[in-house]
């Protein structure tokens, strides 16, 4: 799990953080407060998950305690790996 | 008549309604009515003078209505910016209105801590939910047995200034629209005379307050005695709905960009909107087939599309009925004002002509704050009437029945997601890239936000530039709407004889 997080903070380093000095954002701070997603990031970044890891993402599980910060995302993909 | 005082009586006829729903926080009109008491304590406290702008750079929440109604309590003007914005514009807002304080909240304090120490005018800040009390800052009142102020500035002229509020300009950098509290009343009687808000309405409000289009909410709302459910995330739309049926929401104002969220979630329907009386959208012309969406869904609704900038709040209203008949159109005016199409050398047009939409009435702002040359632009004596009147930059075409529809821009300021951007401020921001020698910007057609913002970027010799480097220095230094969608890389810009960028040629 630890290795999806690097892959996650990879990706939102890449494409979100803005100007220099957050990219060291801790792992369960959240992605909205610290402006680093708006609505428009959050699609974004649920596009990713579902072509990089193969999963779908309902209406529904679109909400702050799936993907609001990376723990919370890197739990989500987890338990979606996982589900039957 | 000021602005605040509608909110005044309702305070007093109806102390235990409830005003105020943001998250878990439930307020009642008794109770926002003393902190709006307690925070006008401390602005006289600190001897905060009649005429003195005071900027809200807030979070959407109760504390956003707390500081309007506390500012014009004292007579002061109150400055709303968007919690989006970076420091250099926060900068900018505080020494362009050499603002006495900010009010602010905790969330923010990476922006602001960076912004104050540029600041020439030395604004005392006030910050609420600070978690650690902070030497340099003044404590939100908590205190809530603060009196009442009786000696409201009654003397105070109603064409007296009430509000600032900056929007984008053409030169780059972002104009302040003096709005006087008879201006605001105006706007508000005319959209109130079409619209007729209710006591019983609940406003479910997704749109900053910091914007007109969400600020007209938060004032009129209070001032009727209604509901105002205040939501501070738009990034999850099933959160949202969940939030709107669980509190029964009657009216809901929407931009394109949250009409897609909302018609996006595959199963609407799971969610109970059946309260809603009135939906209205603005800021951007809505696609048709999200209109026709949108009254399948909610045919209980009435719908009303609307056409307003800044500078005057609200213009032009579709009424529903017209809908079907003319989609695309935007209405033909509202009551209590007066409009036409004129010409470029000013001379009215009549119906079945294209010109530019001429607006005159008591809610046409009174200038751009310190502005005279863009105020000259836009405001200008109207020979047959000898009042000054609101060239809008916009062109419209009429029909028959004087209906009006949108045709573009005069000016290159584009509109994405409802929002302006001003090219100039894009290219400014893209200009301070090492490593970037030219760049232009333009607005190009997208189906989600109307315009999205394009730069085209000429990179110096040697340098390794990519899209996404320019994009995340404009996130870096401006609001996300603002930063291009898109990033073209050119061996050189396209130019006029005279050697100025050809914009044209790039679209």
């Amino acid at each position: 799990m630890s290795g999806l997080r690097v892959e996650l903070r990879r990706f939102v380093n890449e494409n979100f953080v803005m100007g220099s000095g957050r990219s060291d954002f801790a792992d369960d701070a959240s992605f909205s407060d610290l402006e680093i997603l708006d609505s428009s990031g959050f699609l974004e970044l649920v596009a990713y998950l579902e072509e990089a890891y193969g999963v779908t993402v309902a209406d529904e599980e679109l909400s702050p305690e799936n993907l609001d910060s990376l723990n919370k995302l890197a739990a989500f993909i987890e338990r979606k790996r996982h589900a039957p | 008549m000021l602005l605040q005082h509608a909110f005044e009586s309702t305070r007093r006829r109806l102390p235990d309604k409830v005003a105020i729903v943001c998250g878990a926080e439930r307020l009642t009109y008794a109770q926002l009515g003393q902190r709006v008491d307690a925070l006008s304590a401390l602005l006289r406290a600190r001897r905060v003078a009649a005429g003195d702008r005071i900027v809200l750079y807030l979070d959407p929440g109760s504390e956003f209505a707390v500081a309007i109604h506390a500012v014009l309590s004292v007579g002061a003007v109150f400055v709303p910016i968007s919690a989006l914005t970076k420091p250099e514009k926060l900068t900018y807002v505080l020494n362009d209105t050499r603002a006495t304080v900010l009010l602010t909240n905790g969330r923010l304090a990476s922006k602001w801590t960076r912004a104050l120490p540029n600041c020439t005018s030395a604004p005392i800040c006030v910050v609420c939910g600070l978690e650690q009390p902070d030497p340099r800052v003044e404590q939100w009142p908590e205190d809530t047995t603060a009196n009442p102020h009786s000696d409201d500035p009654a003397d105070q002229d109603p064409a007296s200034l009430a509000a600032i509020i900056y929007t984008s300009g053409t030169t780059g950098s972002p104009k302040g629209v003096m709005l006087s509290h008879k201006n605001m009343c105006s706007a508000w009687r005319s959209v109130q005379a079409y619209l007729n808000f209710h006591e019983s309405d609940i406003i479910g409000l997704a749109l900053p307050p910091s914007f007109s289009y969400g600020l007209y909410h938060v004032l009129i709302g209070l001032g009727i005695g209604a509901t105002v459910m205040i939501e501070r995330s738009t990034s999850f739309p099933v959160k949202l709905v969940e939030a709107f049926a669980r509190e029964r929401i009657t009216i809901f104002p929407g931009v394109p960009t949250l009409f897609s969220a909302i018609l996006g979630i595959a199963r609407l329907e799971a969610y109970d909107l059946s309260s809603l009386r009135i939906i209205t959208s603005a800021a951007a012309a809505l696609p048709e087939g999200h209109v026709e969406r949108i009254r399948q869904r909610f045919p209980q609704a009435k719908f009303y599309s609307m056409y307003g900038m800044t500078e005057c709040k609200r213009i032009s209203y579709l009424e529903p009925e017209e809908l079907s008949k003319r989609p695309s159109s935007v209405g033909r005016g509202m009551p209590f004002q007066d409009l036409w199409l004129a010409n470029d050398e000013g001379e009215r047009l009549p119906f079945g002509s294209t010109g530019e939409l001429v607006v005159c009435g008591d809610h046409v702002m009174l200038g751009y704050w310190e502005k005279p040359d863009e105020t000259a632009a836009r405001l200008r004596l109207d020979p047959s009437t000898q009042t000054m009147v609101l060239h809008t930059g916009d062109i419209f075409r009429t029909d028959a029945e004087g209906y009006l529809y949108f045709v573009g821009r005069r000016d290159d300021i584009i509109k994405s997601a409802g929002e302006k951007v001003s090219p100039r401020e894009v290219e400014n921001a893209i200009y301070s890239m090492d490593g970037v020698q030219e760049c232009a910007v333009i607005g190009v057609a997208d189906p989600l936000l109307g315009e999205a913002v394009k730069a085209y970027v000429v990179a110096r010799e040697g340098v390794d530039l990519t899209a996404r480097d320019v994009i995340r220095h404009c996130l870096s230094k401006m609001e996300s709407y603002m930063a291009p969608k898109s990033v073209v890389f050119l061996n050189d810009l396209p130019r006029t004889d005279s050697g100025k960028i050809r914009k044209l040629d790039l679209r």
